[in-house]
């Protein structure tokens, strides 16, 4: 591999560092001049309702696509000048398993590392067996594989020429509780080693293991920072209720000024808005001794929905 | 930048990962080699150009000795079987209306009286030509068995009645295939239609597939080129391709006992064009389609024009002028005149030559094509 180019700052803190990134497909604008910088080392988190532009943005960091607008660099290469640079030094993982079903695990490691052009094909494709726990099923073809060792080996693969920033495009969809968790403990040791990691994801869980957050909604970026920064970029009130008849109090408080959120986890029920003053004043009005209000700290789900409604409020 | 550059590992890391599908994935691999196979028996045996024993149906109102000679002559050439007896013209009409019968023999009644007083009686042969490719050879011999057959019978002062020998002495030689055997000209043609067949539907699913499963994003994540995809996926199939060309020639040689007077060697060479040329069409065709089934729709449109444009099927040479300028094009068209150049006539390099160009042509703007799409295939 050659040296950077002398334009090139690998020494940046930044792995990614992009503004303005736009990308249209015909008259559709699906991601929309944004701006981020994600820090070497950082887990940074990518959430965003279905369709929100999540995939299309990666695309454009790993050199897959090229940005209609915007500029920035990516391990200190431009995003739109030096792509084959860029694929060298990044992992991306597909949403969709992306590896040769009729291929054995072991094959489709080493068909990756001959096109990194690995030094040590041979005992890089051994160690990345080993460090994923790959070495016993390493003669099984990937279509035999169930979803938890499918991620595995999606993994092993996008590591295998060490990149220095891994792009993971929902890798926990459908996985396992118990894998999930391998899997993020996995993550966290990566970026304890240097690497920075891009993750996108529904789990909210999930979204708190991260170092920083972004949040994307039709093509724009909502809100970004840490979990507390996200938290408190919407000041959402959040009112949790214990007692009888739920359900009941539920119907007859949707739809009053001020209650935006209303959602029932098991024997209690959330009630958020961002006006406190209108929320509390609705609340007066449904009080009943039979149950227990209590004020607490609105959670991310609660903040993204907030987020999103009126996002579409803006867009719609 | 150095990653753009073409490189020989990731060629290598391409071709062997095809090689390993290719093992894994036993039904298309069988195909492979059992179309060609199928296709060469099945083809190679049905095809006739010079059908005989057609179906005839006679309606004799003289049953003189000249005219059983006549009906004699017709049956023992071969093209002639009689099947029907027809009393009336309506009823040999029907015949032939029914398809039962491919032709009737008329022969009026006073057909002998009219040949001794030589008032040149007709004879009426009417024929079934909704195929005319299925009656022309029969009508032909026709003609020289009734200038000649009643010359025995015709002796001494009926010998003036003979047919007089016409003003030129008229010589045929057919070259290269004199006893117009079918199979000389359908077996060696046979190989450029399955090869076509088979290597353009291969690789236009080759690249579709990739796409399909999504493992194409995975690929274009990677540092390697379009160029080194299309060409690592090429290879592996010329190979197959090779395969192909070997059973064909063996089967040819062994069951159809076609002649090969030409370089065998020379064929196999220029083999390699035409071979690269189709795989070349289709990851063409695999970077325009959609899905897998398009693929095959485009493959299937580019075989129907290499059968019936090529002279694989009718002669080129009847073609109007526009549709041979369309077979000119194809692949196929150049590479049957080699091959059937190369094994009946035993032409050499220098005899071949104006039909290499266009291969080489078409498989340098097939290639060109693909690989300029091919970098589109996200964006």
């Amino acid at each position: 591999m050659s040296d950077p180019p002398a334009a090139a700052s690998p020494g940046s803190d930044f792995a990614i560092d992009v503004t303005g990134v736009t990308k249209r497909f015909g008259s559709k604008t699906v991601v929309n001049a944004i701006d981020l910088r994600v820090r070497r080392g950082e887990i940074y988190g990518f959430l965003g309702p279905n369709g929100s532009g999540k995939t299309t943005f990666i695309r454009m960091l790993c050199g897959l696509l090229t940005p209609d607008a915007g500029t920035g660099t990516c391990l200190g290469y431009d995003v739109r000048a030096q792509q084959s640079d860029i694929k060298r030094h990044v992992g991306y993982m597909t949403q969709k398993f992306s590896y040769y079903e009729d291929l054995s695990i072991r094959e489709n490691l080493d068909f990756i590392a001959r096109l990194y052009n690995l030094p040590d094909r041979r005992s890089a494709v051994q160690c990345s067996l080993e460090r994923l726990g790959l070495a016993n099923r390493s003669h099984q073809l990937a279509g035999q594989l169930s979803g938890g060792w499918k991620q595995r080996l999606s993994l092993a693969a996008c590591l295998i020429h060490s990149p220095q920033l891994l792009l993971l495009d929902e890798p926990t969809a459908g996985v396992d509780p118990k894998a999930r968790r391998e899997f993020w403990d996995e993550i966290h040791r990566l970026a304890a080693e240097g690497l920075t990691v891009l993750i996108t994801t529904h789990y909210m869980d999930e979204a708190e293991r991260c170092h920083r957050l972004a949040y994307l909604a039709y093509g724009k970026l909502l809100t970004h920072g840490t979990l507390d920064d996200v938290l408190a970029s919407v000041r959402l009130t959040t009112w949790s209720v214990t007692g009888p008849d739920l359900l009941e109090l539920a119907k007859k408080i949707r739809g009053l000024p001020g209650i935006e959120q209303v959602v029932a986890f098991g024997t209690t029920l959330h009630v958020s808005g961002r006006d406190a003053a209108a929320l509390e004043a609705s609340l007066t009005c449904v009080r009943d001794p039979r149950h227990e209000w209590k004020k607490i700290r609105s959670g991310l789900e609660d903040v993204f929905i907030s987020l999103m409604d009126s996002a579409k409020d803006n867009f719609a | 930048m150095s990653a753009s550059r073409f490189t020989l590992h990731r060629l290598w890391a391409i071709v062997l990962k095809e090689f390993i599908q290719m093992k894994r994935d036993r039904v298309t691999f069988g195909m492979m080699v059992g179309i060609p196979l199928m296709q060469l028996m099945l083809f190679g045996f049905a095809i006739n150009s010079d059908p005989k024993h057609l179906p005839t149906a006679l309606r004799a109102a003289d049953q003189g000795p000249f005219a059983r000679t006549l009906v004699a002559a017709l049956s023992t050439s071969g093209y002639f079987t009689l099947t029907h007896e027809a009393a009336t013209e309506a009823e040999a009409h029907r015949l032939l209306q029914l398809g039962e019968v491919q032709f009737v023999i008329n022969i009026p009644e006073d057909f002998s009286r009219r040949l001794l007083r030589g008032e040149r009686p007709s004879l009426l042969i009417e024929a079934d030509a909704t195929d005319p490719s299925a009656t022309g050879p029969a009508l032909n011999a026709v003609r020289a068995i009734a200038d000649h057959v009643l010359d025995r019978d015709l002796t001494g002062p009926l010998a003036r009645l003979r047919a007089k020998a016409g003003p030129i002495d008229l010589q045929l030689h057919a070259h290269y295939n004199p006893e117009n055997i079918t199979q000389y000209n359908v077996v060696p043609g046979l190989m450029g239609v399955v090869l076509t067949m088979t290597m353009v539907i291969i690789t236009a699913l080759a690249i579709t597939r990739e796409r399909e499963r999504g493992t194409m994003e995975n690929l274009l994540s990677t540092p390697v080129r379009p160029f080194e995809v299309m060409l690592g996926k090429i290879l592996p199939y010329i190979v197959v391709g090779y395969i192909q060309v070997t059973l064909i020639l063996v089967a040819a040689h062994f069951v159809f006992h076609v002649p090969m007077i030409g370089s065998l060697l020379l064929l196999y060479a220029v083999s390699l064009l035409f071979i690269a040329a189709n795989l070349a069409m289709g990851i063409t065709f695999s970077t325009l389609a959609k899905n897998q089934l398009q693929a095959v729709q485009m493959a299937f449109f580019f075989f129907l024009p290499s059968i019936l444009l090529s002279g694989f099927m009718f002669p080129f040479r009847g073609m109007p002028e526009w549709a041979q300028w369309v077979g000119s094009i194809l692949p196929n068209t150049h590479y049957l005149r080699i091959v059937r150049g190369i094994l009946l006539k035993g032409n050499g390099l220098t005899e071949i030559a104006p039909h290499l160009w266009p291969l080489l042509a078409f498989l340098v703007v097939a290639m060109a094509i693909g690989v300029k799409r091919y970098r589109q295939t996200l964006d």
